[in-house]
């Protein structure tokens, strides 16, 4: 009875040429032709869309939200920030 | 890792204080067993919801009054069928499988929305669905598009963005009738008279007969209440109708200066709780149709099972 339940993909969506590929979402497809059908499907219907990455959802690595050390920031990291270096010279360098 | 075990109290107290920080609760975190079940309990009603939702209009795709119309009909079930799936994947990262749930609703164990139940005999009823259901339905999606679940609030976004057009295209056909002929405008003063107690109890039960409202309210779930989502709809639409000459069944509805609000007779909430039981004009009729489509598209779903890697050929 229960022929329903397919591999998760997960789905990434590019609005257009030069803009990052950003999760939207997941589908549920038996192989990769299918996966990139359905996320055309279902997140392409009407945003602009130049291209779609499909990534099955075993295949993606993730940190631990509960993990409390692997984004701790205990200690002092100004040496690597803009704001650590208050050079007064005007001119903007980057946005 | 030397980390002392949270007892469960330091970790519904964590969980609370994130909620109320306004941060959101992602796949993984921990919750508590209830804020889960619940969740899984609304999200997958909603997501039966759009499933059976199309059922009401789609038996009009083949009447539709001139292709323009059936192209937009068309769409607008397809996105039903989209928002079904968006659902049910949101469901599924609190760990029920999109199977399970799909075979609770063709057992006829799962709930979904009142409003489904009722018949749609003419074709002003698909405006009215869109104007009025999808109106009704935007008002409280905007509110989950707010609520403390991550994977649920982004799927609601997407989906709010889409109803739009399903309201606007109901707008747009209904005034249409009622700017045609006599016949026309009558049909869709019937179909409102039909439509609007159901709408209205489609938004859910009386406050006052919500006894876990503290907690669905502390814990994000809801943040407005049933009776707060009523009132914000009834405010919208009732002056909508009204200002095309349509007018809900309702003598006592009116304009109430000193609240700024619209007064309205409150619908009957015993329909509701039988037709969410079962027992509406057309429950058996939709889960009938349910099933038969199920099975007529299994062959689709063997065709589909079956890996491209496996069919694939090697050439000669």
């Amino acid at each position: 009875m229960n022929d329903t339940q397919l591999p998760i993909w997960e789905v990434f969506h590019q609005e257009k040429r030069g803009a990052p590929h950003v999760h939207v979402g997941a589908v549920h497809a038996s192989d990769e032709e299918m996966a990139l059908r359905m996320a055309k499907e279902q997140f392409a219907r009407r945003l602009e869309c130049v291209s779609l990455w499909v990534v099955r959802e075993e295949h993606v690595v993730r940190t631990n939200y509960d993990d409390p050390f692997f984004f701790a920031r205990n200690t002092d990291k100004r040496y690597r920030e803009v704001h650590g270096f208050p050079a007064p010279l005007k001119g903007k360098h980057s946005e | 890792m030397d980390v002392q075990e949270k007892t469960y109290e330091e970790k519904l107290a964590e969980f609370e204080a994130r909620i109320a920080r306004g941060e959101k609760i992602e796949p993984g975190d921990w919750m508590p067993d209830e804020y889960r079940k619940q969740l899984i309990r609304m999200i997958g009603q909603h997501a039966h919801s759009e499933i059976v939702g199309m059922l009401p209009e789609g038996k009009w795709i083949p009447h539709a009054p001139g292709f323009r119309r059936k192209l937009t009909l068309i769409a607008k079930v397809q996105d039903e069928a989209g928002h079904g799936q968006l659902l049910y994947r949101a469901a599924e990262t609190l760990g029920k499988s999109r199977g399970e749930m799909l075979e609770e609703l063709l057992d006829g164990k799962a709930k979904y929305s009142n409003v489904f139940n009722y018949p749609t005999p003419t074709w002003a009823d698909v405006g009215m669905i869109g104007w009025l259901v999808d109106g009704a339905a935007v008002v409280n999606q905007r509110m989950i598009a707010k609520c403390s679940y991550g994977p649920y609030a982004r799927a609601m976004k997407r989906i709010c963005f889409e109803e739009s057009f399903h309201i606007k295209q109901g707008q747009d056909l209904l005034i249409k009738m009622v700017n045609g002929t006599e016949e026309q405008k009558q049909m869709a003063q019937e179909s409102l008279n039909r439509w609007w107690y159901p709408t209205l109890m489609m938004l859910g039960m009386p406050d006052s007969d919500s006894p876990h409202l503290g907690k669905l309210k502390r814990w994000g779930v809801k943040v407005k209440t049933n009776d707060e989502l009523r009132q914000e709809f009834v405010d919208l639409v009732a002056p909508q109708l009204k200002s095309v000459d349509l007018h809900p069944p309702d003598d006592d509805l009116h304009y109430d200066e000193e609240t700024g609000h619209w007064k309205f007779t409150e619908p009957d909430y015993d329909e509701l709780k039988r037709v969410i039981k079962g027992d509406g004009p057309c429950n058996k009729e939709r889960m009938e149709a349910r099933r038969k489509a199920h099975e007529e598209g299994r062959w689709v779903r063997e065709a589909l099972a079956v890996s491209k890697r496996k069919k694939e050929v090697p050439a000669a």
